[in-house]
């Protein structure tokens, strides 16, 4: 099963003891706090399908002081199986990567009925959810640390886009975006495991590659191993793409390339895809790419056919090699800020001076 | 002709366009006009598909077949002659 991304959580006889909408008053259940704020540091999301309401719903959890960690609450009174699919389009991710927790077998059984790929938990049994192999993460990344903070700042993004009047390109400059690719290093190999284990869309081959393996790439003289980060005006993406390149001798082969969704509406997998088609036209090579079709990257394949590569080989069975003659290559777009390996070793080389 | 027109707005306000006033002829070609980023790519696929109702083929993703409004209009006409 795959490691889990969200838990959505009922509250009633959930997160707290005793039914908000009936006299008295709630008790936040013991060690939920401890065990939301550990979750939450493994890079888990927090989310809720509660039938309540959402004012007072939120004002409870705030007097608890935990409401900043749950992003997208679903607080109404329709089908929670509902609410999980609206948390999951949101958050953009797989359904098979959500648990769902509530006290009601009638509430998990309706979710689970609809959703059959999420796990449903009895929320008594909410603690034993800390030593749970799905959401144990391998690594903790510094990314697993910020992930909720990005889906917030993202949040604030999204509404400033929305209200944002004129042109997408005038929006997308005052966002003041950098981009950064630079040679993986070695603090970068555990993020960098983690996005060949995390990212389905935007995935080239969908492989997943061990530490060892991406540790052997990055020392090896014949790979180049590049990760990348996104910035803006609103904080970082983190560590959101990467590319592995074997060098051959009449050509660039590049084994596999990835791109977080969370930087989909910013283009800036095309930049990675740019700059690696320029290296390799000045290394006067051809471009070769492994690519794999599986049911969810589309995306990725039409990228790679739209920056006008050809299929080389295809066994019929989705392995598809690619050739690029890198006769076309788009420039970078203006609105970003392209920070490459090559100025990162000028600006050093200028300080050591 | 209609359906021209409509794939012509479609891509003028999907496409992010290097310079502010451009303006798009049925020969311009559209990967120098703008920037072909992978949402805009999926888009411009999904919008094809579905407003003509045809099925673009993988072997049909050619970037020269998607290169200007003309040679996408060549491409709906061969495909949709072909079927009828």
């Amino acid at each position: 099963m795959k490691e889990v991304k969200c838990i959505v959580w009922d509250l009633d006889n959930t997160i707290w003891e005793g039914v908000l909408t009936e006299p008295g008053e709630v008790k936040l259940r013991s060690g939920m706090a401890e065990a939301i704020k550990e979750l939450d540091r493994r890079g888990i999301l927090h989310s809720i399908a509660s039938k309540n309401n959402l004012d007072d719903a939120m004002a409870q959890l705030k007097a608890f002081g935990i409401s900043e960690y749950f992003l997208f609450p679903e607080v109404h009174w329709d089908v929670k199986s509902g609410s999980v699919s609206r948390i999951k389009e949101n958050l953009n991710i797989g359904m098979d990567t959500i648990v769902f927790v509530d006290d009601q077998a009638f509430e998990r059984d309706e979710v689970s009925s609809v959703n059959a790929e999420v796990e449903t938990f009895d929320a008594l049994d909410f603690h034993a959810l800390l030593d749970n192999p799905r959401l144990m993460p391998r690594f903790i990344t510094e990314d697993s640390g910020r992930r909720r903070l990005m889906y917030q700042e993202e949040i604030v993004r999204k509404k400033e886009e929305e209200v944002y009047k004129g042109p997408q390109e005038g929006f997308l400059a005052s966002l003041n975006m950098e981009f950064s690719i630079s040679e993986a290093k070695e603090e970068d190999l555990q993020r960098a495991v983690e996005l060949t284990e995390r990212t389905n869309q935007l995935n080239a081959t969908g492989r997943t590659y061990s530490y060892e393996e991406l540790q052997s790439f990055m020392t090896s003289e014949d790979h180049r191993l590049y990760i990348c980060e996104l910035t803006d005006k609103y904080g970082s993406y983190g560590k959101i793409g990467l590319a592995l390149i074997e060098i051959a001798d009449s050509y660039w082969h590049l084994k596999m390339m990835l791109m977080s969704c969370r930087v989909l509406s910013r283009s800036v997998g095309t930049v990675l895809m740019t700059y690696i088609m320029n290296q390799a036209k000045a290394d006067d090579k051809k471009l070769r790419a492994d690519f794999k079709q599986t049911d969810r990257n589309k995306m990725m394949y039409v990228t790679y056919r739209f920056s006008n590569f050809s299929e080389y080989e295809n066994d019929g069975q989705g392995n598809i090699v690619f050739e690029n003659d890198l006769t076309q290559i788009q420039p970078f777009p203006h609105y970003i800020k392209v920070n490459l390996p090559e100025d990162v070793c000028a600006e050093s080389s200028v300080a050591a001076e | 002709m209609q359906q021209k027109e409509q794939l012509r707005q479609f891509i003028a306000s999907n496409l992010i366009v290097f310079e502010d006033e451009a303006d798009l002829k049925d020969d311009d070609n559209i990967f120098q006009l703008g920037y072909v980023n992978s949402l805009f790519a999926m888009k411009l696929l999904n919008y094809i598909e579905s407003e003509f109702d045809v099925k673009i083929e993988t072997e049909e993703m050619d970037i020269k077949n998607f290169s200007s409004i003309n040679n996408i209009m060549a491409l709906l006409d061969k495909k949709l002659g072909v079927k009828e």
